[in-house]
């Protein structure tokens, strides 16, 4: 028996210059930032601040920062392959097709489960206790879990880049292709564990808000006073909770099916392929609503404080919402009209698939309301909004043509789908995580982004967006399928050609967010906000300091409308006095920082790792060892740190001094 | 109750509130500690329920895919089945006196309810490895077929939940003994119970399901 399983130095890809030097440049990247970090003496402040935080605003600021790393390394990848495609007409370009499918498949995956995802979890991690004017989610430690969950899953993804290979088998690993005797190697192995494991972060994350939103929830914070992001997100982890434990299945299935014989999805001794398409959609199409319904909510709320009037139609914005969270599990076969499963069938999931694009036009409609009649700043979040409203409704359009069953026959697996996907993807989810990202970042760190470079950014991404992606649509109508290595067809380079210019229009949106955010950085102290009210807001997480202090509000807020904040801010600027006046404190709680995710991370990536490459032993130890550390964690005396009332005093008393100074002063 | 753990976040957030309102409700700020906890356990049991139900769904899409193996009808013997219903609806029983035992501090009768509670589970476990294992001698195991595929995946999932039950409920005894019915290991015991009933009602599913309907023609 090998100790070390299937790895062994041919698993170094030495003959690939390709993912060797890039692999061979992340391990430098990291040892340089790991070497400052200990040389300045940044380590105690990292473990101590960010690390075993169970803070729900450190461990969103780490998931988006999670993503906006993720988002280079799946955006290299699509500049490979936009580059590829434009020059491998008649020739095999500058990667082999094995290379090629691990690229498009890596992009997908990471895409999707560690940019998109993270990203949104983040924004809501942060933002959904402070709207909901509660301290914490109702489980902090489980909280910083589920983060270092996703960050092992990420991890895992990234080591096949240099140990191994990533699976070549598209983002969503379909049998009998991802089966043992079509892909022997590890890479749908590193694809199915990663998935599994970032899998249970991402369902506890779920579990987390249901729990927060439904339970925990300032005095007076009914249904119907919540701000539309804390509707959005319950929608969006309700699907994750009951979307989720589909994929974990389904997953299982198929490692079950690589590493145990069994035939679940197999050509042979009765397995069925088919059965994998219906479960991997019954998650798959609720994980689109996952993704796009936090960012709805996004927009929702830019666009309502950058109108300085309430979200027009709050109630039917809800009954959208939660609608479109129902009718989400009814689409999944339009994935695979082409399965053959028959007119009547095709035409009821046709069907059910143009109707969830009426709650969705419903919304659009109550964001164009919003705006007209409003006094609109254009800041870059609602450039971003804007750019969204009419991006997604073309990206919603072509959705539509799809949705047409005998349409579909045609267009099925051809760049036209490619197009529409991330059409609304990018439209809807990537444009609302930074919205998302430019909106709160004053509160999360007391300063603005620049906003010039913020709006280049934009411009860059929605120009570059089009000049990607548009032309995918007519190759595709042209009969272009995805995922081609070459091709012969002379009529599609052109457009192609295009398209790669378009990414490289979005290479540079990139780096002005990269610059924005160094110079913002560097400008801080120009940048600052004071007031912890930057954009005249609406919602509870502008009443408290930017940052928040660890507790967020001193005194839990009394709730008596919708847009909370705004009310108390026009209360008190009739009265001409201080928005609330100083009441008694209380010494507060805050849960007590804990390593137990980042440990349960370590044995997981032992885990992980050890099943991809069958060493046994290594994952046996791996099991043990997280759960050690729960036992560990169960045992622990001390929950919870006290704040000082003094303390609490403190920090209430500046930040309502100045909220007053900003009011009377007549700003924002 | 709190002696050992006087700080409770509870108590903290509940004096804040005026009295009358209902807290978690909406009007009167966020539920009690307790309230939540099991909450976000039932909610945790729903998506493993989902879980199950979508190895359900694959049993069902493959329970005819016999690939001229052995059918239900000729492996399952609903005697076994019918032992292990037993056990593992005794251990049940044994998990709710070890509740209510908790819910008025008697650590002895904690113990000797959960000790029950965990030889039966282990008896269940027993006598189903002791089918697997029979399966498997003669040929039938996971590899034969799509349909034994779908059934040891779907019923080996159920024994997998009873046997990390089973390391949950030693660390549960091994809590009480060490630290006492404290808030928060009281408000795990609830949480193991809701699961250990919860594994039931998958049981009387996989039961009807798998086995009964299995049999029956």
């Amino acid at each position: 028996m090998n100790l070390l399983g299937r790895l062994g130095w041919d698993a170094l890809p030495l003959d690939q210059p390709i993912p060797m030097i890039a692999s061979a440049a992340v391990a430098l990247g990291i040892l340089v930032v790991l070497a400052w970090v200990v040389i300045r003496g940044y380590f105690p402040y990292l473990w101590r601040e960010w690390l075993t935080s169970v803070d729900h605003k450190h461990i969103g600021i780490m998931y988006t920062l999670l993503a906006m790393v993720m988002l280079l390394r799946g955006f290299s990848d699509a500049l490979m392959m936009r580059s590829q495609q434009a020059v491998a007409f008649h020739s095999q370009g500058y990667l082999p097709p094995e290379h090629y499918d691990q690229v498009f498949s890596a992009h997908g995956t990471i895409m999707i489960f560690f940019v998109a995802m993270p990203f949104l979890i983040g924004l809501i991690n942060f933002v959904l206790p402070l709207q909901l004017g509660v301290r914490d989610v109702a489980f902090p430690t489980l909280n910083s879990v589920s983060f270092w969950l996703t960050a092992t899953g990420a991890l895992l993804v990234n080591l096949s880049l240099g140990i191994g290979e990533f699976a070549k088998t598209g983002w969503l690993p379909y049998p009998p292709l991802s089966e043992l005797t079509y892909s022997p190697g590890v890479g749908v192995d590193y694809y199915l564990w990663s998935l599994q494991i970032s899998g249970v972060g991402t369902l506890l994350t779920g579990i987390n808000f249901v729990t927060t939103i439904l339970k925990l929830r300032a005095p007076g914070m009914t249904y119907m006073r919540m701000p539309m992001f804390c509707w959005t997100s319950l929608a969006s982890s309700l699907l994750i909770v009951a979307a989720f434990p589909i994929l974990t299945a389904t997953l299982a299935m198929l490692i079950l099916d690589r590493y145990l014989g069994f035939h679940f999805f197999t050509n042979e001794a009765g397995g069925n392929v088919m059965m994998f398409m219906n479960l991997i959609w019954a998650w798959g199409h609720p994980e689109v609503y996952i993704l796009v319904l936090p960012a709805f909510g996004i927009f929702s709320e830019v666009v309502a404080t950058f109108s300085g009037k309430p979200l027009f139609g709050y109630r039917s914005m809800v009954i959208a919402t939660m609608a479109i969270c129902l009718l989400s599990f009814m689409v999944w076969l339009h994935h695979f009209f082409t399965m053959g499963a028959g007119a009547d069938v095709n035409a009821v999931f046709g069907v059910m698939s143009m109707i969830i694009a009426v709650p969705t036009g419903v919304k659009v409609f109550n964001w164009l309301f919003t705006l007209y009649g409003g006094r609109i700043r254009f800041e870059a979040p609602v450039l971003w909004a804007i750019g969204f409203m009419v991006t997604f409704v073309i990206g919603g359009m072509t959705g539509v043509l799809l949705a047409v069953p005998p349409a579909d026959f045609l267009l099925h697996n051809s760049l036209f789908l490619v197009a529409h996907f991330h059409n609304v993807i990018i439209g809807g989810v990537l444009f609302g995580a930074f919205a998302g990202y430019e909106y709160w970042f004053p509160k999360a760190f007391g300063f603005r982004l620049h906003s010039g470079l913020g709006k280049a950014a934009f411009w860059c991404w929605f120009i570059g967006f089009y000049l990607a992606f548009m032309p995918l649509y007519v190759v595709g109508l042209e009969g272009m399928t995805r995922r081609m290595q070459h091709y012969d067809v002379a009529a599609w380079r052109p457009w192609l050609l295009v398209a790669a210019a378009g990414a490289v229009v979005i290479l540079v949106g990139i780096v002005c967010q990269i610059a924005q955010l160094w110079i913002s950085i560097v400008r801080r102290v120009q940048l600052r906000d004071v007031t912890g009210d930057p954009w005249n807001g609406r919602t509870l997480e502008w009443s408290t300091a930017s940052p928040p202090p660890a507790f967020n509000f001193a005194v839990l807020p009394q709730v008596h409308g919708p847009d909370a904040y705004w009310a108390t801010k026009q209360q008190a600027k009739e009265q001409a006095q201080s928005p609330r006046s100083a009441p008694e404190y209380e010494p507060l709680e805050t849960p007590r920082n804990s390593p137990t995710g980042f440990v349960c991370a370590f044995f997981a990536t032992a885990m992980g790792f050890s099943l991809i490459w069958h060493i046994w032993w290594l994952a046996i130890g791996g099991l043990i060892g997280a759960w050690a550390t729960f036992v560990v964690f169960a045992w622990r005396d001390r929950t919870e740190n006290v704040v000082p009332v003094q303390e609490v005093a403190r920090i209430d008393q500046q930040n309502l001094r100045a909220r007053s100074a900003a009011l009377t002063a007549g700003a924002p | 109750m709190t002696a050992a753990h006087p700080v409770d976040s509870d108590s903290i957030v509940q004096m804040g509130l005026e009295g009358g309102a209902a807290p978690g409700r909406g009007t009167g700020g966020p539920a009690s500690k307790r309230v939540y906890v099991g909450y976000g356990f039932w909610i945790f049991i729903l998506s493993d329920m989902v879980m199950f139900s979508a190895f359900f769904a694959a049993y069902a899409v493959l329970a005819d895919a016999t690939a001229g193996g052995p059918s239900g009808r000729q492996l399952f013997d609903l005697t076994n089945v019918a032992w292990e219903t037993a056990c593992l609806l005794l251990s049940s029983f044994a998990c709710g006196l070890a509740s209510i035992a908790a819910a008025s501090r008697n650590a002895l009768w904690f113990h000797i309810a959960m000790a029950v509670t965990f030889v039966l589970g282990a008896a269940f476990l027993g006598l189903e490895l002791k089918e697997f294992a029979g399966l498997a001698a003669a040929g039938d195991g996971p590899q034969r077929s799509a349909f034994l595929s779908a059934f040891f995946t779907l019923v080996g999932c159920h024994g997998l939940h009873i046997t990390a039950g089973l390391l949950w409920l030693l660390t549960m005894m091994a809590q009480v003994a060490a630290k006492g019915f404290r808030a928060d290991i009281m408000r795990r015991i609830l949480c193991f119970t809701l699961f250990w009933h919860a594994l039931d009602i998958i049981w009387v599913a996989i039961f009807t399901v798998v086995y009964l309907m299995g049999k029956t023609p």
